[in-house]
């Protein structure tokens, strides 16, 4: 099963939208609680990502039989260190997203912590894709 | 400890699923990030989330943690849209004039749990 989302930029009261509605959908498929967590909260954290730092993009989400896969694809910036971005408390976030809670640079690790592969593609100038895989059994 | 029990000890309103405070709760989140809300709390399911930041991403983290309920300390009062969301994923919303620590204190205290870091 394939499912598709818009992320409009910069729209941060709407940012969630497609994780809230996914996770909605795993729930009606029947799939277990605590994988359905981990799946939105990576995929949140991935989304609140895209509003902050991009030009808000696609999310492509594919349920197969063994995994989850999610493929946050946006036209943004692109990282300039990847390795850099991965630390836990490595934020470019500004003021203004700090005080609305987030940017503490947890984001990118805690992806990581909720998934079973993360792969993150970036090119400076043309934008950043992120695939979330979490495994099913 | 039952959500209604929740709102006893700390003298809190209800903005939002009124009808669900027969809800059982175990263990409980206190943060202003919800970055580390995300990132840091092992609160599984039965959890409260208590906070001051006051937005609609609040209901955001606290659904996509599976909390039960929300908190906001500080008399804080949630606007129209946060008590419609809140609705909308049957998450209950309380606020307290507490602060985030006596509060995070006084539900301690009569047994809910903290959370482990992983």
């Amino acid at each position: 099963m394939n499912f598709s989302y818009q992320v409009t930029k910069e729209d941060f009261s709407s940012a969630g939208d497609a994780s809230s509605n996914f996770k909605r959908t795993l729930k009606k498929i029947g799939i277990p609680s605590n994988i359905i967590r981990k799946i939105a909260i990576a995929m949140y954290e991935a989304e609140i990502n895209m509003v902050i730092h991009a030009d808000g993009g696609v999310i492509e989400a594919e349920v197969l039989p063994e995994q989850v896969v999610v493929r946050l694809i946006d036209k943004g910036p692109g990282i300039e260190d990847i390795d850099l971005a991965m630390k836990e408390g490595f934020s470019t976030a500004t003021d203004e997203i700090r005080n609305l809670g987030f940017g503490a640079g947890m984001g990118l690790p805690n992806m990581k912590r909720n998934s079973d592969f993360l792969k993150v593609n970036s090119v400076v100038g043309e934008g950043t894709t992120v695939e979330i895989i979490v495994n099913l059994v | 400890m039952l959500l209604s029990d929740v709102a006893k000890v700390l003298d809190a309103n209800v903005f939002a699923c009124g009808d669900k405070l027969y809800r059982e709760v175990v263990s409980a989140c206190g943060s202003d990030l919800m970055s580390d809300v995300l990132a840091f709390s092992d609160c599984k399911e039965k959890a409260v989330l208590l906070t001051g930041l006051l937005n609609q991403q609040v209901i955001r983290t606290a659904e996509m943690m599976d909390f039960k309920a929300v908190i906001f300390v500080r008399g804080k009062t949630p606007t129209e849209e946060i008590r419609e969301m809140a609705n909308e994923r049957e998450i209950v919303v309380f606020n307290t004039e507490h602060s985030l620590f006596s509060a995070c204190g006084l539900l301690y205290s009569n047994g809910l749990k903290g959370d482990i870091h992983k």
